[in-house]
């Protein structure tokens, strides 16, 4: 807050009126009702309803294809966020040395941020498309016997390759913004005292872009759990057998497609719990600026 | 003495690997879209670009597609450019806005109302999805541009972003306003506002691009065809295009997601700088 402000007033209300309203309408309200449904049972009319208590937990966020979600929702989560930072990393890193033709590889290689997941997804789709796709035939072609739409592990393979591509680029101008931060003076010294290139990037570099990696491993996880949803909805939609399923888009297929209200609120507020889990342990993290 | 400097050659390959990765994909499926059915069909994927760009084009923009043949390329561009543009416009209005209040007003219900906009952070649209889909059906709503972007504009980010930004701005400048006899709102409009030009511009590039890139909530929000947005209208005419029919038309689904990423990725081309400082300072 300033120490200079406006007197007491009317004013500030009418200016933060629009937000609020907005947030208790389309945010406050829907949050409650999913809470107040995950405690309902409804018949298969969606005529009559009765609480239930904490069934709906029990039957739907402990049943196998649930637990089977999280368990992908994991693994996929780690797998994007690390391949997709590591990848970002080297690439900046190399960005960061380079006199000659530095903004245009700066600039071809965060361009993709502007594409959408689910635009990702389908030129992904297209390209692994068995008739037409060439990455389809590569893996073909070398041994693999490649069929995504039967196979679990290639399903997953395909669905972490388009989302970690999809996310190199953020993590990319995050990276190199932070690299370029390091006063030149640090810079300098560090090459004084220390010839090995590789040791001078893991024991001065890397530590002190200790902060920009760790609020991108944040970005990374909260990405790979929500926004990965356009590319599983375009590619795999959760096929094979619940294989790709994350649990963003299994309260989708149960509550929109199965109208199973339910179940699909109770996954939510699981899933808010886990949203509430993140944030905490976020700003818990900034506060203390992870320092080297 | 010139010996060979392979750090620096490793260097630029690792790079150029890094850019084909990125960029190949999308260039094929520039490619590809310029070619003829038949052509796509029988050879695969095309490294280079046919003869076929305004024929296929002009189909996909002027003649009407869809399961149902009732929407244009034209019109989902259209929706597409109201959601980005009125996302990020509105935003922009509605953050400043709250922002002025949190920064420049002593208030009782400040701390209050400041955690009610904080909390936006912890539920994102997929965890109340369904109810959110029921408040805008109850509302009448549905299929309709305020329904698509009024509910996506009120989350925290453009808020804090603001909020960090009038923060720094310089407290005598508020003294000096007051001692010249200025309203609150004479300050925001004739101070403020031209004070965080460039940082409005930031935030206005980076919020056309998320705008434009909406999935989950046109897809939920939207029935009819001629609604659709492009990354929406997509998934649903790719079925069609790819999946129906004698002769796929791959081409036409090719031809569709270039067309939706292009806007976006422009903005970003020609706008670069903003872009990266809207980027980086408004996830601080």
């Amino acid at each position: 807050m300033k120490r200079v402000q406006f007197e007491h007033s009317p004013i500030p209300y009418l200016f933060i009126a629009p937000q609020i309203i907005i947030i208790v309408v389309f945010f406050l309200w829907p949050a409650a009702q999913a809470i107040y449904q995950s405690f309902l049972l409804e018949d298969a009319f969606g005529l009559s309803s009765q609480f239930v208590w904490f069934k709906n937990y029990s039957d739907t966020v402990f049943s196998t294809s649930w637990l089977q979600a999280a368990g992908f929702t994991v693994v996929f989560s780690t797998l994007v966020t690390l391949l997709s930072l590591a990848i970002a990393l080297l690439l900046a890193v190399k960005a960061n040395e380079v006199i000659h033709g530095a903004r245009t590889y700066k600039t071809t290689l965060m361009w993709a941020y502007a594409i959408a997941p689910p635009v990702a997804g389908l030129m992904g789709n297209l390209m692994f498309h068995p008739l037409i796709g060439d990455l389809y035939k590569l893996m073909n072609a070398i041994g693999w016997d490649f069929n995504h739409k039967l196979d679990a592990f290639d399903a997953s393979f395909v669905v972490i390759l388009i989302s970690v591509w999809k996310q190199v680029s953020v993590n990319f101008i995050f990276f190199l913004s932070g690299l370029q931060g390091i006063p030149h003076s640090v810079v300098e010294a560090a090459t004084m005292d220390c010839k090995n290139a590789t040791r001078r990037f893991w024991t001065i570099t890397f530590p002190l872009l200790a902060p920009t990696t760790f609020f991108l491993m944040v970005i990374n996880i909260t990405y790979a759990f929500f926004e990965t949803f356009g590319i599983i909805d375009t590619t795999t939609r959760g096929a094979p057998g619940g294989a790709t399923n994350t649990l963003v888009y299994k309260v989708f297929q149960d509550g929109f497609r199965g109208a199973d209200l339910g179940g699909s609120s109770a996954q939510s507020v699981v899933l808010m719990l886990i949203v509430l889990a993140l944030t905490v342990v976020q700003f818990r993290f900034i506060e203390r600026k992870v320092h080297y | 003495m010139n010996t060979i400097n392979w750090r620096l050659i490793y260097t630029h390959t690792v790079l150029i690997i890094g850019v084909i990765f990125m960029s190949l994909p999308v260039w094929v499926a520039f490619a590809t879209s310029t070619h003829d059915a038949e052509t796509i069909l029988r050879n695969g994927l095309q490294f280079w670009p046919g003869t076929h760009f305004f024929e296929t084009y002009r189909e996909v923009l002027f003649v009407e597609g869809g399961v149902m043949k009732s929407v244009l390329g034209t019109t989902m561009l259209k929706n597409s450019l109201i959601l980005g543009i009125g996302f990020a416009v509105g935003k922009v209005i509605i953050s400043m806005l709250a922002a002025y209040a949190i920064v420049y007003f002593r208030f009782r219900l400040a701390a209050p109302l400041f955690w009610i906009i904080f909390m936006t952070l912890l539920l994102p649209l997929e965890v109340r999805i369904i109810p959110s889909y029921e408040v805008m059906a109850g509302l009448n709503l549905l299929d309709t541009h305020t329904g698509l972007i009024v509910p996506l504009i009120a989350s925290a980010t453009g808020t804090f972003f603001f909020r960090q930004f009038f923060m720094s701005v310089p407290d005598e400048l508020l003294e000096a306003a007051r001692l010249d006899g200025a309203t609150p709102w004479r300050f925001f409009v004739d101070i403020l506002i031209p004070l965080s030009k460039t940082m409005i511009a930031a935030i206005l590039i980076i919020m056309f691009v998320v705008g434009w890139n909406q999935y989950l909530w046109p897809l939920i929000m939207t029935t009819k065809e001629e609604n659709y947005t492009l990354v929406i209208g997509i998934k649903q005419i790719y079925q069609v295009l790819a999946e129906g029919g004698e002769l796929p038309q791959y081409q036409k689904a090719f031809a569709l997601t270039i067309l939706a990423t292009l806007p976006p990725v422009l903005v970003v081309l020609v706008f670069q700088n903003w872009f990266v400082k809207g980027l980086v300072e408004s996830e601080k």
